[in-house]
């Protein structure tokens, strides 16, 4: 089998399993899986920038809830129908990913992390500042009567998890057929060294800063999908906590990896949840695995598999 | 020939005894209630907010919850059958809270969900409730149920909510106090509640609001505020929460040096907070709104003080087995009280699984009046089944000596407003 037909069976194997994995799953397990393939999606946008550019942002809650709040505001208070409401999502993601990239990749390092954080805390203080309009902290509820889109009621179960499924591939194949295109080679090329790619004629400015736009607008979609589906925005989601998450699920999973932030998103959220049957002190247990597998699996739990098994995973 | 030995002696009838004995005390629940149609628990998913910024509350809502249920149990449970709460926490974040929801719903086959106080965990969770038909019992004080925001299955029948508590507080304040006010209040969703619904009160009081000073809620300093304070200001009403709270009334002590305006405060800025913690003396004189009496007062009722045995709570509002370990006294009946209406509307609705989920709903629904008794010991409440929200008096307490001493009670109907939504339109 050629490298090609071995990437196209495992990722297009996994999301066919996903789309099967519908007709099987317990409820509970179902409500779950839908969920996490909004939040993986979230983390393949955070890996385009951090696995693949090698750029750390602590701040992608922010394009996370550019999304979310883009599209439910809109419903909110311009009356929008669910798809518009999702395209002023994904406009306010790449809106606010290329005004912060302008800015922040002036910066590098330590200084890029920093300046994100503090972007997207800014960000968070904005949305809480504008309370009137976004009820702050509170948030509000996006009724699930207006929850239709070109008739398909999200607020079902069945529908919500194949919109999720959807989210999901589109951004697992755009990711998987990304980082094989030129563009995407440039990026690894600028994560290994920066100097050695300029040197060869390339803008590294430009393409970190198209990979900041691929990866905020990614996130957003994530966002805007995820208040769709849920039927709730909240400042909450605007928060330094959310901007840790994707970094977590990201290095737990394998950064760099296309498989990667799904693993991660799906491992941590069992971790959570099945710790929190056994112990209140579930965050301790969660903390003891992800510093284990820190020490034992520093590449993640897909890079560990990249190492040791398929070497052409990408 | 010997003698048989007798099939029994003394010491083995003895043991035989207190092996069953043991085995008759250690029989699970279910079996006690086996005259039930169904033995089955009935069980009660219990969002707890046991880390982040909700802890201290969730920490004594448990408690409450846990005696409560208790009691139930030994009464006989509901329609029959035992109850089991079932805890998961939610981590005072409205996605967890969600999942939460979901989690009773289809992993544990809860009956209903309860419990929930933060605002933002609400308003995140109901969405989810709804669409799964789980009767969700918040006990949040936000008036996000009344307002219509929320859904058919979404009630709060065990706590009254803020725009109530606030109309109530208005005439106290301009009458006792002054009527020229400053509101100081969080930037964010529970401090704009209080601006605009006091604003409005007040306002109808033929009060004046001189200022609305709006704290970022990541300030850790306040001085720089106070000098907005205008100087004909007569009360300031302060509604801070969170770890800042005590800082805060610090530095307005140190500012003002005894010689400010009259202070009114909500008691959620101290909940859980000792009121002879260092810092606190300037508070001497001040007013607090409080749900339920914190410090037993001299006309205590008998139900208050069943209830605070029953929870484990000494006549400061602290626990019995450790004074420094101060309840959120003001808001925690709530869950007391509303374990007692679910168990009432299951009775009312015959409640026998989850396909009487919606009976359920329409039984709460047909409550009115819940008289002061031992199920509900904060007092005498109204429950209004178009909004889901129950109305109840309201208290005003002023500090003298470190102790929280009843100055005022509001009668039920300073409480009403105009109902903003009627819920039993909204499909089943």
């Amino acid at each position: 089998m050629s490298r090609r037909a071995r990437i196209l069976a495992l990722h297009g194997g996994l999301l066919a399993v996903l789309f099967a994995a519908q007709f099987v799953l317990p409820a509970y397990h179902h409500g779950n899986l839908a969920r996490i393939m909004v939040l993986a999606s979230y983390a393949l946008g955070y890996n385009l920038l951090f696995g693949y550019t090698g750029l750390l942002s602590l701040g992608h809650a922010l394009f996370f809830a550019a999304g979310m709040y883009g599209m439910a505001l809109s419903m909110q208070h311009l009356e929008a129908a669910p798809a518009p409401a999702l395209l002023a999502g994904l406009a306010a993601g790449i809106a606010v990913s290329a005004l912060l990239g302008l800015l922040a990749l002036r910066t590098a390092g330590v200084a890029f992390m920093i300046v994100t954080l503090m972007f997207a805390q800014a960000g968070h203080l904005t949305i809480l500042y504008f309370g009137e309009w976004t009820r702050g902290d509170e948030g509000f509820v996006i009724a699930a009567t207006r929850r239709v889109l070109w008739g398909i009621d999200l607020a079902d179960p069945v529908s919500r998890y194949f919109a999720a499924w959807g989210l999901f591939a589109v951004c697992l194949l755009s990711t998987l057929w990304l980082v094989r295109r030129p563009f995407g080679k440039v990026l690894i090329a600028i994560r290994e060294n920066e100097e050695r790619v300029r040197m060869l004629g390339y803008d590294p400015f430009l393409h970190k800063l198209g990979a900041l736009v691929v990866s905020g607008t990614m996130s957003a979609a994530a966002g805007a999908v995820y208040g769709l589906l849920f039927g709730y925005a909240g400042a909450t989601f605007a928060s330094v906590q959310y901007s840790i998450f994707p970094l977590l699920w990201v290095l737990l999973g394998g950064a760099g990896t296309v498989l990667g932030p799904f693993v991660g998103t799906l491992f941590m959220f069992y971790l959570i949840d099945l710790a929190s049957g056994v112990t209140t002190a579930y965050m301790l247990i969660a903390g003891v695995v992800l510093v284990a597998l820190t020490l034992f699996a520093p590449q993640g739990l897909m890079g560990e598999v990249r190492r040791r098994l398929w070497g052409w995973l990408p | 020939m010997t003698n048989p030995k007798t099939g029994t002696t003394r010491r083995g009838a003895l043991k035989t005894l207190a092996g069953g004995a043991a085995g008759a005390a250690s029989l699970p629940l279910w079996a006690r209630f086996s005259h039930a149609q169904s033995a089955e628990p009935i069980r009660i998913g219990f969002q707890v907010h046991r880390t982040g910024i909700g802890a201290a509350y969730g920490r004594w809502y448990g408690r409450t919850t846990e005696a409560a249920a208790k009691l139930i149990n030994d009464a006989g449970g509901i329609n029959g059958r035992p109850v089991e709460i079932v805890a998961e926490d939610d981590g005072t974040d409205p996605k967890r809270g969600a999942e939460v929801v979901e989690k009773f719903a289809t992993q544990h086959n809860a009956d209903v969900a309860f419990g929930t106080l933060f605002s933002h965990v609400v308003i995140g969770s109901a969405p989810r409730a709804g669409e799964l038909k789980l009767p969700y019992f918040v006990v949040s004080e936000g008036h996000h149920v009344a307002s219509g925001m929320l859904n058919r299955y979404t009630l709060q029948p065990g706590i009254t909510d803020v725009k109530s508590q606030v109309k109530a507080m208005a005439p106290f304040v301009t009458e006792n106090l002054g009527k020229k006010v400053t509101l100081v209040f969080p930037d964010y969703a529970y401090g704009h509640d209080h601006r605009d619904f006091f604003s409005a009160a007040v306002e109808a009081q033929g009060g004046e609001v001189l200022a609305k000073l709006a704290i970022p809620p990541s300030e850790t300093s306040f001085t720089k505020y106070f000098p907005k304070i205008p100087r004909e200001t007569e009360v300031l009403y302060h509604v801070m929460v969170g770890p800042g709270v005590l800082t805060f009334v610090k530095e307005l002590g140190e500012f003002f040096g005894g010689r400010g305006p009259e202070l009114f405060g909500f008691i959620d800025s101290l909940e859980a907070v000792a009121m002879d913690s260092p810092g606190l003396e300037f508070l001497e004189g001040s007013h607090f709104w409080e749900g339920m009496p914190r410090h037993a007062q001299p006309d205590q009722s008998e139900f208050d003080k069943y209830y605070r045995a029953q929870v484990g709570v000494n006549d400061r509002g602290a626990a019995i087995n450790d004074p420094a370990d101060v309840s959120t006294y003001g808001h925690m009946f709530g869950c007391w009280e509303t374990l007692y209406v679910i168990k009432q509307a299951m009775e009312a609705a015959g409640y026998r699984g989850p396909q009487d989920r919606a009976s359920l709903v329409e039984a709460v629904e047909d409550i009115t009046v819940m008289p002061h008794s031992r199920e509900h010991p904060q007092g005498p409440k109204v429950f209004n089944g178009k909004t889901h929200q129950v109305f109840g008096q309201q208290h005003i307490s002023r500090v003298e000596n470190g102790n929280l001493v009843k100055v005022h009670t509001t009668s039920i109907e300073d409480t009403f407003y105009p109902d903003e939504v009627d819920y039993t339109k909204r499909p089943l």
